[in-house]
């Protein structure tokens, strides 16, 4: 059956049980943590994801939210992939990461690089779906750019007019709404 | 017991409801032929957009084929043609939702613009001091809504309340899905200058009441918007009846085009109320210094109109007019019904909104168990079955019932029992992958 491409069984087992869920506190009070929330408007599935950093490694990456099985599978390999990586591999995986969900189907994913990632090949040949699977990771870009690391390519700032009586509150949102 | 209850005489009969084929009409809609991913289409997204008839896109075409010229302006033939058939289908429009005058419909692109006309006009009103004083808004001022509300009918408040320093408020929701009126008096008072309010809602299918609200209104001198987006394709409407100030509704839930909506206002008020957009078509006379306006609906119809669409619209009035509204909304009371029952057999299955098929539309939102409602859309789409999942532009809604998405089956004439089997079918295959 076609569904099976999208829901791979190990995107399925990552969406029963996530690895490392939970905003954790860091264990070096020295780190340097950075936080994001990102919500995708269109659906309503919210990400808050925090790394801690010594500034060359991601010694923690830990997150919580609420959402589909595709966007909540996709934190908990974030975390699986990136935890304790140095901040210049983890750029390498990020990038491959959001290539494979950019190239419609077309991108053969390195599972070398990808680890369980290559699991949401299928994925990317369903737009409606591709932001649900970005959501961790984009949130991921910003909280570690908070922290003072940057990975990749500056993001293309998204300024929102926010209106005082909207109810935005829950931070920025990733996409146009 | 072989005693039989005598039915007086004079008592509604079900065989007195009025009816139409349901097969005739699916024939008439070309996309109901196709396949969805190797299943017959099942189309339950009725809420979101209607199909459109043969009938309707035959026009369309016929329109910009034969009679396509700009209307309003041009002494010409085809101008004559088009501006004729551009006001016929504002006559049948009027019709339609017995309006007593014609020109109390507005033409706009869709239910959004058209609240947004009534907001802006509000706006434009209370920066003038010579304005009619029903529009004018200042701090101590009132605008009422409910938490029932389409974004499209909490925004423009929101930002209307942001320009003149006015205060926002709202009926909460209970939990049974129906706007909670126990706080009218309070709600609605002398500070009241608007209340604008969700006819039938789109996400939990409740049909308001709105006599109560009305009378209230009508007390404290206030105007009162109805949103008939999700009213006036499904059930019969009358402006009068119903004692609004305004309606919106939008053609392409009501089988007619995209880009086409109708704000309906009473004459005397449309009259009353500064123009909003300016530019052609709009104006009575105009100087380098300054300019005199048209009277309504022209007033708020500035620039080339949608023609096509609203000739379409027309069309698409004629069309559900032929078939019935009584018989539509009799139709869709009886899905609605059966889709009730159905989707109680689904274990874990909540539905939010009226559980009973009185006083709802055929709109039912529902949680089925942990699944994410996007999950459970992705499984019903590769079985043909399209619905809509998301928070429905209706988060406040969402977040009064506690869950982030919903996802919502919506029926129209169109719609069958076997459809609505369809879609408890592909619920049972959602649990099974989500087990």
């Amino acid at each position: 059956m076609q569904l099976d491409s999208l829901y791979q069984e190990i995107i399925l087992d990552h969406y029963k049980h996530p690895h490392g869920r939970g905003l954790r506190d860091a264990a070096d009070p020295a780190a340097r943590v950075g936080e994001a929330h990102h919500v995708n408007p269109t659906c309503g599935d919210e990400i808050t994801v925090r790394v801690a950093t010594d500034g060359t490694v991601f010694t923690d990456i830990s997150y919580d939210g609420m959402g589909c099985s595709i966007s909540q599978a996709s934190a908990s390999i974030l975390h699986e992939l990136l935890r304790g990586r140095a901040a210049a591999d983890a750029a390498v995986v990020h990038e491959a990461f959001v290539e494979l969900m950019s190239g419609r189907g077309q991108v053969t994913p390195d599972e070398d690089v990808l680890g369980d990632g290559v699991a949401f090949a299928g994925v990317a040949r369903y737009p409606a779906r591709v932001k649900c699977a970005l959501l961790s990771w984009m949130a991921f870009k910003d909280a570690a750019a908070r922290a003072g690391v940057r990975v990749g390519p500056e993001a293309k700032t998204n300024h929102q007019y926010s209106a005082a009586a909207s109810q935005a509150g829950a931070g920025r949102s990733e996409g146009a709404a | 017991m072989t005693s039989s209850i005598a039915i007086p005489a004079g008592m509604p009969q079900y065989d007195d409801v009025p009816r139409f084929d349901t097969a005739a009409v699916r024939a008439d809609f070309p996309i109901l032929d196709r396949e969805v991913n190797g299943h017959p289409l099942v189309y339950l997204d009725s809420a979101n957009t209607s199909h459109k008839p043969r009938q309707v896109l035959d026009v369309l075409t016929e329109h910009y084929a034969r009679h396509n010229a700009n209307v309003s302006r041009s002494v010409h033939t085809l101008g004559t043609e088009a501006t004729e058939a551009y006001e016929d289908a504002r006559a049948k429009i009027a019709a339609f939702v017995h309006a007593p005058g014609v020109d109390e419909v507005v033409f706009t692109k869709n239910s959004t613009e058209a609240i947004n006309i009534v907001a802006y006009a509000f706006s434009n009103a209370s920066l003038r001091a010579d304005a009619d004083p029903r529009f004018r808004l200042g701090p101590g001022d009132e605008i009422v809504i409910s938490e029932m509300e389409h974004h499209s009918n909490i925004v423009p408040w929101q930002l209307l309340a942001e320009r003149t320093g006015a205060t926002l408020r709202w009926f909460p929701v209970t939990d049974g899905g129906r706007l909670d009126e126990s706080g009218l008096d309070d709600l609605v008072t002398e500070r009241t200058k608007i209340v604008s309010l969700v006819h039938t809602s789109n996400i939990l299918g409740t049909v308001n009441a709105t006599g109560r609200i009305t009378e209230r209104v009508r007390q404290v001198g206030a105007l009162l918007l109805l949103d008939c987006s999700q009213s006036v394709p499904h059930q019969p409407i009358d402006v009068v009846d119903l004692d609004a100030d305004f309606i919106v509704f939008t053609g392409h839930k009501m089988c007619g085009p995209t880009g086409i909506g109708v704000l309906w206002g009473r004459g005397e008020l449309l009259a009353a109320m500064p123009p909003v957009l300016g530019g052609g078509s709009m104006i009575e006379t105009v100087t380098m210094a300054r300019t005199t306006f048209a009277a309504p609906p022209a007033r708020f119809e500035a620039g080339t109109p949608p023609i096509a669409e609203a000739v379409a619209l027309g069309a698409a009035v004629d069309y559900l007019t032929g078939v019935g509204m009584r018989a539509i909304q009799w139709h869709e009371k009886e899905l609605t019904a059966y889709a009730l029952d159905a989707l109680a057999t689904v274990p874990g299955l909540r539905i939010f909104g009226p559980s009973v098929p009185v006083g709802r539309g055929g709109t039912i939102s529902f949680a089925l168990g942990d699944v994410h409602p996007h999950d459970v859309g992705q499984v019903l789409d590769s079985l043909g079955v399209q619905v809509r999942v998301g928070h429905h532009c209706a988060k406040p809604v969402c977040t009064r019932f506690g869950v982030p998405a919903m996802t919502r089956a919506s029926f129209y004439l169109y719609t069958t029992t076997a459809e609505i089997d369809a879609l408890v079918a592909g619920l049972e295959q959602v649990r099974k992958v989500f087990a």
